[in-house]
């Protein structure tokens, strides 16, 4: 049962889908580290993202990997427009009402879905949905290696525009210290709308990677989030580092007991292991001591 | 009351005869309309679960009833009632039994006939017990869960054959067709979904498989939706088992025969019971490699009898896939239709009696002539296919086989 033959493509299946976990728990933990609120419509704005893939394939023929190049900043602008002109106003100011909101919204967007798109499950077939990769006793899906690569890259520049840009510099500003950023002439909700609009675009990403091998009905986004909010918690709240790493452990970590344990049984080490750290490291891996 | 209230005011019928006549008179309507207007149509419930987790396999059923509907129609309706016209009253189960409950109810305040459908065995069951409340006749299409029929219930008759038979004739035919290529399989592994109907298939599996001389290595439940079969398939590959038995529905059946294309996982025989894709046309078109060789028993037609060659060719050239819900439904709509001829009337309790008795032979499937005990066909049996070069060829029984079994499949 250990032999490397099988073991190594456990574990690489693990990493593939660990990445995707990751870039839902990057949005999130984005989200959480500078607006302070866990964001509950995380969930249906990912189902909601898939949808829009799926009609971009079946209405205009478009490839999910060329769909991202239109959905991402599309998905940027509604994360923007929800969080500046719906959940900030809404909230008055105080991030319970913000939480509130978030519920709402969720409750909303997945009933729409629901009864505009009715329980079913659907996919689309793509061509190259089977193709492999050979990576010495393991065979690869190729959209699960596009999905991987993507993900780093995804990583990688959200972590540089942090580091580097203005916009970057006010998001971290706002997130270590709101009223002094506001004092030093940061325009606050517009900073806040930006972080969620990321979160969001990292949703549309993520759908677009997912499609090709998964498949979309109206509550399908939930299964990710809740894995997510374990990452966040794993990584570090707030940290993109922390996401990613904590995302690609997870998956493994599913992928081993998935195959030990069994399909219906796999997800149970996830929950244990977050119970775990909440118990023994509740600032999480990555995250700074409260 | 006044006078508005009349549905057929004196003017306005004056005024129909009137077209009416001056119609016949210069040939306009043809002599089937003229019938159409005699004699009134008999109402017949077809339901099947069109949205939800089971609509394709729902729309399958529905063209197979629809198209014998049609034909029976084209060829002067139902002549004991000179010359009435069936009409459909089409009816959603939206894949669930509650689904099914309300259409039976909507189709038994329309006043239909009788009623023929269900698919899933689960809808049957719920319909088919409703439909009893009201003595409806109702013709079970495919539901293959044996209770369906042993529950008692006068109403209820499955054209088609019950759960247990077709296991018994899959062991049957396995265990035959492996001492005919020299016993080469001897290790099983069966993947079923974890649901009624693959849990006790793979039930009765784990007790009849080590009775015949296989050893089961291992059985792995998953749910209904999976959309990732790797795990389950590096399983495979570890054990590596001679023969793997899916029970499964479509989705999963075509994922997972895929991914073990995709990780080249070749055992000696891929062989299913009631597999979900493996002996569908669509299957066979969208993916030929993953499909070849797989081996099932399922309901299938007569594939030596001419209608039913005809009514593929008729469904093929409307770009629809000969599945077995459309040739099921196809007979079973023949078969009411024929006992409703019988009992020369739309009389609930003569229809029963009329089925009951029959001893039709007009349908497409290898059953012979019909013959009900206690609501079960006794003639319905499975048969066995194999996928041979991009076409599904029947491989038992001998009488109607098309094509020699090719087991174990070859290793290219």
């Amino acid at each position: 049962m250990l032999s490397p033959v099988i073991l190594l493509p456990a574990v690489l299946n693990g990493l593939m889908t660990g990445a995707i976990y990751a870039l839902v728990a990057l949005g999130l933990t984005l989200i959480y580290g500078v607006l302070h609120i866990i964001n509950f419509a995380h969930g249906a704005l990912l189902t909601a993202a898939m949808f829009a893939v799926f009609f971009a394939y079946r209405l205009f023929g478009l490839d999910p990997y060329v769909a991202a190049i239109f959905l991402t900043p599309l998905f940027f602008m509604l994360g923007y427009g929800l969080q500046r002109f719906i959940i900030g106003p809404a909230a008055h100011g105080e991030d319970r009402n913000m939480l509130l909101v978030t519920l709402g919204l969720a409750v909303v967007i997945e009933n729409s879905l629901l009864y505009v798109f009715r329980a079913d499950t659907r996919t689309i077939n793509l061509p190259y949905a089977f193709d492999v990769v050979e990576v010495g006793p393991a065979f690869l899906a190729v959209p699960r290696v596009i999905a991987f690569i993507v993900v780093f890259a995804v990583a990688l520049s959200l972590g540089l525009i942090m580091r580097w840009t203005d916009t970057g510099k006010a998001i971290r500003a706002v997130a270590k210290e709101k009223l002094g950023a506001e004092l030093a002439g940061i325009d606050v909700a517009h900073i806040y709308a930006i972080t969620f609009g990321l979160g969001t675009a990292c949703l549309a990403i993520a759908a677009c990677l997912l499609i090709p091998t998964y498949y979309i009905s109206p509550h399908a986004g939930n299964a990710f989030v809740l894995i997510a909010f374990t990452i966040v918690v794993l990584g570090g709240m707030g940290s993109v580092a922390g996401a990613l790493i904590g995302g690609l452990f997870v998956g493994v970590v599913e992928s081993l007991s998935g195959y030990y344990l069994g399909e219906s049984l796999g997800q149970i080490s996830i929950f244990v292991m977050f119970i775990l750290v909440l118990l023994v490291r509740p600032s999480g891996l990555f995250g700074e001591r409260a | 009351m006044s006078r508005q209230c009349l549905p057929v005011s004196r003017r306005r019928f004056l005024q129909s005869t009137a077209l009416g006549a001056a119609a016949t008179a210069a040939g306009f309507l043809p002599e089937t309309a003229l019938l159409r207007a005699q004699a009134a149509s008999v109402k017949i419930g077809v339901l099947h679960p069109v949205s939800g987790a089971l609509s394709y396999s729902g729309q399958q059923g529905r063209i197979g009833a629809v198209m014998a509907i049609e034909e029976i129609n084209a060829a002067g309706g139902i002549k004991a009632l000179g010359g009435a016209k069936i009409e459909a009253m089409l009816g959603d189960a939206q894949s669930t039994p509650e689904g099914g409950n309300a259409e039976v109810e909507k189709m038994n305040a329309a006043g239909v006939a009788a009623i023929v459908g269900g698919y899933a065995s689960s809808i049957c069951l719920s319909a088919s017990q409703t439909a009893a409340r009201y003595d409806l006749p109702y013709v079970v299409d495919v539901g293959v869960v044996d209770s369906i029929v042993t529950r008692g219930l006068k109403n209820t008759f499955r054209f088609g054959p019950g759960f247990g038979v077709i296991a018994q004739t899959a062991l049957d035919n396995l265990v035959t067709l492996n001492d005919h290529a020299g016993k080469p399989a001897k290790t099983v592994m069966v993947i079923h979904e974890d649901s009624a109907f693959g849990s006790g298939l793979a039930k009765l599996l784990n007790s009849q498989l080590p009775e015949r001389g296989f050893h089961i290595l291992e059985t792995i439940p998953h749910p209904t939706p999976t959309r990732d079969f790797n795990n389950v398939v590096l399983k495979i590959k570890a054990q590596n088992p001679d023969l793997v038995i899916p029970a499964n529905y479509y989705n999963e059946y075509v994922l997972l025969a895929r991914t073990m294309q995709q990780q080249r996982v070749r055992p000696q025989g891929i062989y299913s019971v009631l597999g979900g894709a493996a002996s569908s046309y669509k299957f066979v078109k969208e993916f030929p490699e993953a499909a070849q060789y797989i081996m099932d028993c399922n309901h299938w037609f007569d594939p030596k009898n001419p209608k039913a060659l005809a009514l593929k060719n008729k469904i093929e050239e409307k770009n629809e896939f000969y599945t077995y819900e459309v040739y099921m439904n196809y007979s079973c709509v023949l078969l009411l239709a024929d006992a409703i001829e019988r009992a020369a009337g739309t009389d609930r309790a003569k229809i029963i009696a009329a089925l009951a008795s029959s001893t039709f032979a007009g349908h497409v499937m290898p059953y012979g002539p019909t013959r009900f005990v206690d609501g079960q066909n006794q003639g319905a049996a499975p048969v066995n296919t194999q996928v041979l070069s991009n076409d599904i060829q029947v491989i038992f029984p001998a009488t109607f086989a098309s094509a020699k079994p090719v087991f174990p499949m070859p290793r290219t």
